[in-house]
């Protein structure tokens, strides 16, 4: 198998996407790169995984020593060779667990007011079924936030992904009103969930936050680099939440893979408010179907988070 | 100098030599204003913008008003001194002086309200070193540190005579270093031909600049609002209109000016009732171009309905109920029935008109910012009630209040250091001025 890595790369990549992305076992490789990602004070468990580098070449590493990779500022800005980056959700499975919104707050070292994933309750129109709708950032191909920025502290990378650098970002708060989604929070404070991360601040990390900066949903590089896939993807007990690449033409959620375009295509995938332009990453799969009931989802939620939805016009509706 | 025989600087020397015990206590009043506003500014600085009722989908709140408000009056100074100069209204001479002090007074204090917006002070040269021109902020930055150099030029070359003026009357009781100041700044004009030659036509060139630069800086700032996608910002019709209510606003600051230097400095004779028509008239035909910029925007959302137009009109005729009559009904009808009749045409009228249209302007930009920030593409589901509503704290609301008092006090500053109506070519002079012209 190391032989095929190494004379083959593309295909390496779409052998490493289809059973490298749940981490495998494999051949232990040497080389001086892996030690940016590797916490060399850590015991070894013998138990190895793989790891893209910045290079795009793909190493392997004890995963007792693994520590998630912190790229600098500037290589953050390249994005992973080769790479472009999807997300596909499935609205039939989702009921509101809120566990994509717990894993992503801890990943990220976000307070409880800071959400990159956020859950609606959505209803197209008074006819209609309502729905729960887990909204991440699009990472929109023709992203607006991007273009109005005035420093550039936030920018689309080669592999799609659209992050913020927020030792650049000055706070003047316009990617928010130009992002039509929501996406995007601002640190009103310093939040003490930000010191619980001592590593140096990354992009790709999105942590440590900054008070006075926006950030956002960042589809987890740092992960993906690692061979894992986002928080929110491998935290939703449902299998929501797909997480692939379009090139490779592949996406899974931790337990199923599935070929991006027949997914969509049989699943009759759409982008949410395509008539914007934004051209977003992330596709819907249309709530049909169901597994459960829309109530479910408000099952063993917090009254604060339940009192969210209180307004919306199913609640309305089904008030006794 | 030409004008020592009956120098006019004698009616109007008290007010730059003497300062009465009640504007002594003024200024003590503003400045205790302004120190308010600096506490909340610390307040904000230290605790992070949460002080603010801004929250993430309200990111943008009364600062911003307060910018697009300034900016507006200071824009409006420009365009009104600069196309009365270039029309050579006779009768703009004692009133020239102020739309000029209020279009650099409030240009000065505009964008220190969008540097309240901003989270990281600390960064902001970064807008310098690594501003992108593909951003409607570059523009901006670009745009209004333009205009703040036009509009000191065009101040400066306007008091270039009066300052020759000061310098050479010897009568004038002032401290020692004043009169080296005048010196210094009156830069040795004496007034011969070939320095009004020269003169008049700096001031001519700068009056034609100053319009173009008002006009394309508050059609940047208004692009601002409308290159987004968000419904009710994202219009064509933004630029025009913003400019049109800019100069509408400038023109009711000041009629409102005009009134408060008439009583304080007693002006009676200089500025008239004729003064506090034209102005309205001004105001009037402003007022009609501003109400049908409203109309024309409301009336295409409101007709076409798309759904989240049709939301945010909703929330403006229900929340925002009276805020939205007083700006966009009571704002644009009264001047057309005060200034449009002419018995109602009266100072007191005019000035009150003129009041009522600053407020009604100030409201008309929060119900363009707030309503529509409130009203986002997806629906805001949030339990706490500062996250769906925005209401501004007393931080935003000292700072408002700190914004309004440096404008008077710069303004009351200004009205010690040079007389507020220019002494050359007042009253008798008029002819003269004309033909030098």
């Amino acid at each position: 198998m190391e032989e095929e890595l190494n004379n083959n790369p593309k295909n390496s990549r779409r052998q490493f996407l289809k059973k490298g992305l749940i981490a495998g076992a494999g051949v232990a490789m040497g080389s001086g790169l892996i030690a940016a990602y590797v916490d060399a004070s850590a015991a070894e468990t013998g138990e190895k995984v793989k790891v893209l580098t910045t290079d795009g070449e793909i190493m392997e590493v004890d995963r007792g020593l693994l520590k998630l990779p912190r790229v600098s500022r500037e290589e953050s800005h390249k994005g992973i060779p080769g790479r472009k980056f999807v997300m596909v959700i499935d609205l039939g499975k989702c009921k509101n667990a809120r566990k994509c919104v717990e894993a992503c707050q801890k990943g990220h070292h976000l307070p409880q007011s800071q959400e990159f994933i956020k859950v609606y309750l959505l209803q197209d129109s008074e006819k209609t079924s309502p729905y729960w709708f887990p909204k991440p950032c699009f990472h929109c191909d023709n992203p607006l936030c991007v273009s109005v920025c005035p420093v550039g502290a936030t920018y689309k990378r080669t592999d799609g992904i659209v992050l913020i650098d927020n030792e650049r970002c000055i706070g003047c708060k316009f990617c928010m009103t130009g992002c039509p989604y929501s996406t995007r929070v601002f640190a009103w404070k310093h939040y003490p969930e930000f010191d619980e991360d001592k590593e140096p601040y990354s992009p790709e990390a999105s942590s440590p936050g900054k008070e006075g900066t926006v950030s956002k949903c960042d589809f987890c590089p740092d992960l993906i680099r690692v061979g894992k896939i986002p928080y929110c993807a491998s935290a939703c007990p449902m299998g929501v939440i797909y997480f692939g690449d379009v090139d490779e033409d592949t996406v899974t959620n931790g337990t199923e893979t599935f070929q991006f375009s027949k997914l969509i295509s049989d699943r009759a995938g759409y982008r949410y408010l395509e008539t914007l332009g934004t051209r977003p990453c992330v596709y819907y799969l249309p709530p049909v179907e169901r597994q459960f009931e829309v109530d479910r989802g408000f099952g063993d939620l917090d009254e604060t988070i339940k009192d969210r939805y209180k307004d919306t016009p199913y609640s309305k509706k089904n008030k006794p | 100098m030409e004008l020592e025989p009956k120098n006019p600087l004698r009616d109007f020397s008290p007010q730059l030599e003497k300062t009465s015990i009640q504007g002594y206590v003024w200024i003590v009043f503003l400045l205790a204003v302004i120190g308010l506003g600096a506490y909340a500014f610390f307040e904000q600085l230290f605790k992070g913008h949460e002080v603010t009722g801004m929250r993430d989908n309200v990111v943008w709140g009364v600062y911003i008003v307060n910018f697009i408000f300034f900016m507006g009056i200071s824009y409006a100074g420009a365009l009104i001194s600069g196309t009365l100069h270039l029309f050579k209204t006779a009768w703009r001479k004692p009133i020239i002086r102020m739309a000029e002090f209020i279009t650099i007074i409030a240009l000065l204090i505009g964008p220190c309200f969008i540097l309240l917006c901003i989270g990281r002070l600390d960064k902001l040269h970064y807008l310098v070193f690594f501003g992108r021109i593909q951003s409607p902020i570059t523009w901006d930055v670009i745009a209004i540190t333009t205009d703040i150099f036009g509009c000191f030029i065009f101040l400066y070359l306007s008091l270039l005579r009066d300052l020759a003026v000061l310098r050479d009357y010897e009568l004038l009781q002032l401290p020692n270093w004043r009169k080296k100041l005048y010196k210094v700044l009156a830069l040795g004009y004496t007034g011969t031909p070939e320095q009004q030659k020269r003169l008049n036509r700096a001031t001519d060139i700068m009056a034609a600049m100053v319009i173009s630069i008002a006009i394309i800086v508050y059609s940047v700032l208004a692009w601002i609002f409308s290159v987004t996608l968000q419904p009710g910002w994202h219009s064509t019709i933004f630029g025009p209109y913003f400019v049109i209510a800019a100069v509408y606003s400038g023109s009711a600051v000041l009629i409102i000016c005009m009134w408060v230097f008439r009583k304080v400095y007693h002006l009676e004779a200089y500025i008239t009732q004729k003064h506090f028509v034209a102005v309205g008239l001004i105001m009037l035909v402003l007022a009609a171009f501003f109400g049908y910029f409203t109309f024309s925007d409301y009336l295409t959302k409101w007709y076409g309905s798309e759904k989240n137009d049709e939301l945010l009109i909703q929330l403006l005729f229900k929340e925002f109920y009276w805020p939205f009559i007083i700006s966009n009904y009571i704002g644009v009808l009264l001047p057309l029935l005060v200034v449009g009749i002419k018995k109602f045409r009266t100072i007191g009228n005019i000035t009150l008109t003129a009041i009522v249209v600053v407020i009604a302007l100030w409201l008309n930009r929060y119900l363009i910012v707030v309503p529509t920030l409130e009203s986002p593409y997806l629906p805001i589901q949030d339990a706490r009630p500062e996250w769906l509503n925005y209401t501004a704290t007393w931080v935003e609301w000292s700072l408002t209040a700190a914004g309004v008092a440096i404008f008077c006090l710069l303004f009351t500053l200004a009205s010690k250091f040079i007389t507020i109506v220019p002494v050359t070519g007042v009253a008798g002079e008029e002819k003269k001025e004309e033909v030098l012209l």
